[in-house]
């Protein structure tokens, strides 16, 4: 489901996503026309093992109503462990967000694969949701 | 603040992007940007004329930075980014921003949201461009070898262009043995020439030429590595392994066939058949023509089965080789038995190009078209010791109903995609909504994936006749052999830098790191880390875990992407 931008005010999303795993498959989503918020962004890492901790405060701290981390997960072409990695990320993340007094509900982390446009537009989605009754 | 003159170029792409999003409003706002000299428009960014134009604008205006908002990197980075050399820009101080594929083309449903959200993601890249810095791009060594999995007409085609340049090739094929959907065929349209006989003269001069190594029954079962140096691990007649070092890989694993329902116009009625399964009777026929020990008269052909579809079933494409394969097959039946009326049933014939001569041929020898719809399609029901009748409206003759006793048949069935969900999982290779492998782009990057280093060719990228498959196997030829040949790839520069005066020297990023790319460093002011650039892979494990900030990825620098974050978010 989309929400209707006229009616409500939308969640802003940064997403986290790497250049050669879920950037394809984001790029696969708007390629299929597979509609999803238009208060997602997306800023585009080597790998989701190099998101420093403090950009995800940094974007809750300036506009960002949530972070989603999509992540290389098993394709990493870098990391046989980046899931863990990633894993460690949002957990120190998460713990400098309680020490901002910042629901650690805004920060999502999921695999996305270079084909999993669908499986993106869903996870946005349901975060969009999550967001929206935070904000209620 | 940085002095940097900024350009930021917006693209229409034709209306792909100026149809969903406002354009001239978004180089409005982006305009009154600071450090943003110029702002304009282009109908297509990537075309001469607008790389020209903006090649004028960076040296007129002396820019010492781009931005260019089109669509995505994947398909157009390095374009931009040797135009930006020509210019006489570092390449690395132009940023792209995606606004076909992750703006305009994700929010069809809302013009004004994706041009807001437009404005925000130049923004962003104006911000990147302000902090951009000149790189040099690093240069790595490629194997001088190519993998090409799938041994049908392309494959091989594919496998003896790359072995005659004396690139070493890995053929790999699941089947025992190589040929894919030809090797049986007893006339290929359109110069009826053998199958069986086209794929054993490429399998000699495969096998006399020293530098392909052929595995039939063969599995991928992973895939390591990147550009230039992929290690592949195979497992033949399902037991031996074998890990091979390729630079490239071409996928040419065909296409399957369609398959219609029971009772789909009459399939599962002994004398219905597909048009392959008919051919393979053509093939096997000698001087007489029978069907279940009965002469044939009459033959009904019914096109566009399980093709341009509308509802659940079937396929919402067209097929495109299946009109010239089904005239061609008419054509060989007039020439067997010149006795045999044929009757074809069609939506819209598509013999293009050169096999209009083949649609010809067949109405001179005695075919009859007749054109159905897709509301009334044609009815085929048995009739009692006489075979089948089909009734159909035909829309050339004002949609008059005919009926037609016949003794068989023919549905004329497209391609599908082939089962790859194994090696889609390996490569990670993306389908389109069609289920064949997705290329960059059809006309700009026909035979690229966005994997790099890693082509497509023949069926397996969509529907194709067999010259069209050779010809998308040449092609990926030319761009592998480009990639191996050189020995070398050029690799982006993002590798992680030290920021001296952060670093502490605890060294928690030493252990970080799994390439062993960083150590520690005596310095007159203390000790301090430091990288070895040809050792780091540049994914950031150490910039993660360093709390002072003190690790960066080159081009990617702390202070950068939280401009970035600060102008999406503002």
């Amino acid at each position: 489901m989309i929400v209707d931008v006229k009616s409500t005010v939308l969640p802003k999303i940064l997403v986290f996503s790497t250049d050669s795993i879920s950037d394809p498959g984001i790029d696969l989503a708007g390629a299929s026309h597979m509609d999803y918020s238009t208060g997602a962004m997306v800023i585009s890492v080597p790998c989701s093992s190099g998101i420093h901790p403090g950009w995800i405060l940094h974007a809750l701290k300036n506009g960002f109503d949530g972070v989603f981390i999509a992540a290389d997960g098993t394709d990493c072409p870098f990391l046989e462990d980046c899931t863990a990695r990633t894993g460690n990320i949002v957990a120190a993340a998460q713990a400098l967000l309680k020490e901002n007094g910042i629901d650690p509900m805004r920060l999502k982390m999921a695999a996305i694969c270079s084909v999993c446009s669908e499986s993106f537009v869903s996870h946005v989605e349901k975060f969009n949701s999550v967001l929206l009754k935070l904000e209620a | 603040m940085t002095e940097k003159k900024i350009g930021a170029f917006i693209c229409r792409c034709g209306g792909n992007i100026s149809d969903y999003v406002d354009v001239e409003q978004v180089r409005k706002e982006i305009a009154r940007e600071d450090n943003v000299t110029v702002a304009g428009i282009n109908m297509f960014s990537c075309s001469d004329a607008s790389q020209e134009d903006m090649i004028a604008n960076i040296r007129e205006n002396g820019l010492d930075g781009i931005v260019i908002a089109s669509c995505s990197p994947k398909l157009h980075l390095n374009t931009f980014r040797a135009m930006a050399e020509r210019a006489g820009l570092n390449p690395y101080q132009y940023i792209q921003v995606n606004i076909r594929e992750q703006c305009s083309w994700a929010h069809t449903h809302n013009k004004d949201a994706a041009t807001r959200k437009a404005v925000s993601l130049v923004r962003e890249g104006v911000a990147k461009a302000k902090l951009s810095e000149p790189l040099t791009p690093i240069e790595l060594t490629a194997q001088p070898s190519v993998m090409v999995i799938g041994a049908g007409l392309a494959g091989m085609r594919a496998a003896l262009a790359l072995g005659e340049m004396g690139v070493t090739v890995y053929l790999v094929e699941a089947a025992p043995e190589p040929g894919g959907s030809i090797k049986g065929r007893k006339s290929l349209f359109p110069d009826n020439s053998s199958g069986h006989e086209l794929v054993e003269s490429l399998l000699e001069r495969i096998r006399a030429n020293g530098n392909i190594v052929l595995y039939t029954s063969a599995e991928i079962l992973e895939k390591t590595g990147s550009v230039g140096n992929f290690t592949i691990r195979i497992q033949v007649d399902g037991k031996n392994e074998t890990t091979l070092s390729v630079g490239a890989v071409i996928v040419s694993t065909g296409s399957g066939s369609y398959r219609p329902t029971d009772g789909e116009f009459g399939f599962g009625l002994s004398c219905v058949l597909t048009l392959n399964q008919y051919i393979d009777m053509l093939d096997s026929s000698t001087d007489t023509f029978l069907l279940n020990g009965r002469k044939i008269r009459n033959i009904a052909y019914i096109y566009c089965v399980g093709s341009r579809r509308t509802g659940k079933e079937g396929n919402r494409y067209c097929s495109r080789y299946c009109c010239s394969a089904a005239v061609h097959t008419a054509v060989r039946t007039h020439e067997v038995d010149p006795s045999i009326g044929q009757f074809h049933f069609y939506r819209d014939i598509r013999t293009y190009g050169a096999y209009e001569e083949l649609y010809h041929e067949a109405l001179k020898k005695g075919s009859v078209f007749l054109k159905y719809g897709l509301k009334d399609p044609p009815q085929v029901t048995e009739v009692s010791g006489s075979g089948l009748r089909i009734r159909a409206k035909d829309l050339l003759t004002g949609a008059e109903t005919v009926e037609l006793e016949t003794d068989l048949v023919v549905l004329v069935t497209g391609m599908v995609p082939g089962e790859n969900s194994q090696l889609i999982d390996i490569l990670k290779l993306p389908v389109g909504k069609e289920g064949f492998f997705n290329e960059i782009h059809p006309k700009l990057r026909p035979v690229e994936t966005v994997m790099d280093g890693i082509y497509i060719a023949g069926a397996c990228q969509g529907p194709k006749t067999l010259s069209e498959s050779v010809v998308s196997g040449m092609a990926a030829v030319a761009k592998s052999a480009s990639l191996v040949l050189t020995g070398k790839v050029n690799l982006d520069p993002f590798v992680a830098r030290v920021l001296t005066e952060k670093c502490t020297g605890c060294g928690e990023c030493i252990s970080s790191c799994p390439y062993g790319a960083i150590s520690m460093k005596e310095t007159p002011d203390g000790t301090v880390v430091e990288i070895t650039e040809s050792l780091c892979k540049g994914e950031g494990a150490c910039v993660a875990i360093c709390n002072e900030e003190a690790l960066e990825i080159k081009g990617y620098g702390h202070n950068m992407i939280k401009a970035m974050i600060e102008a999406l978010g503002g």
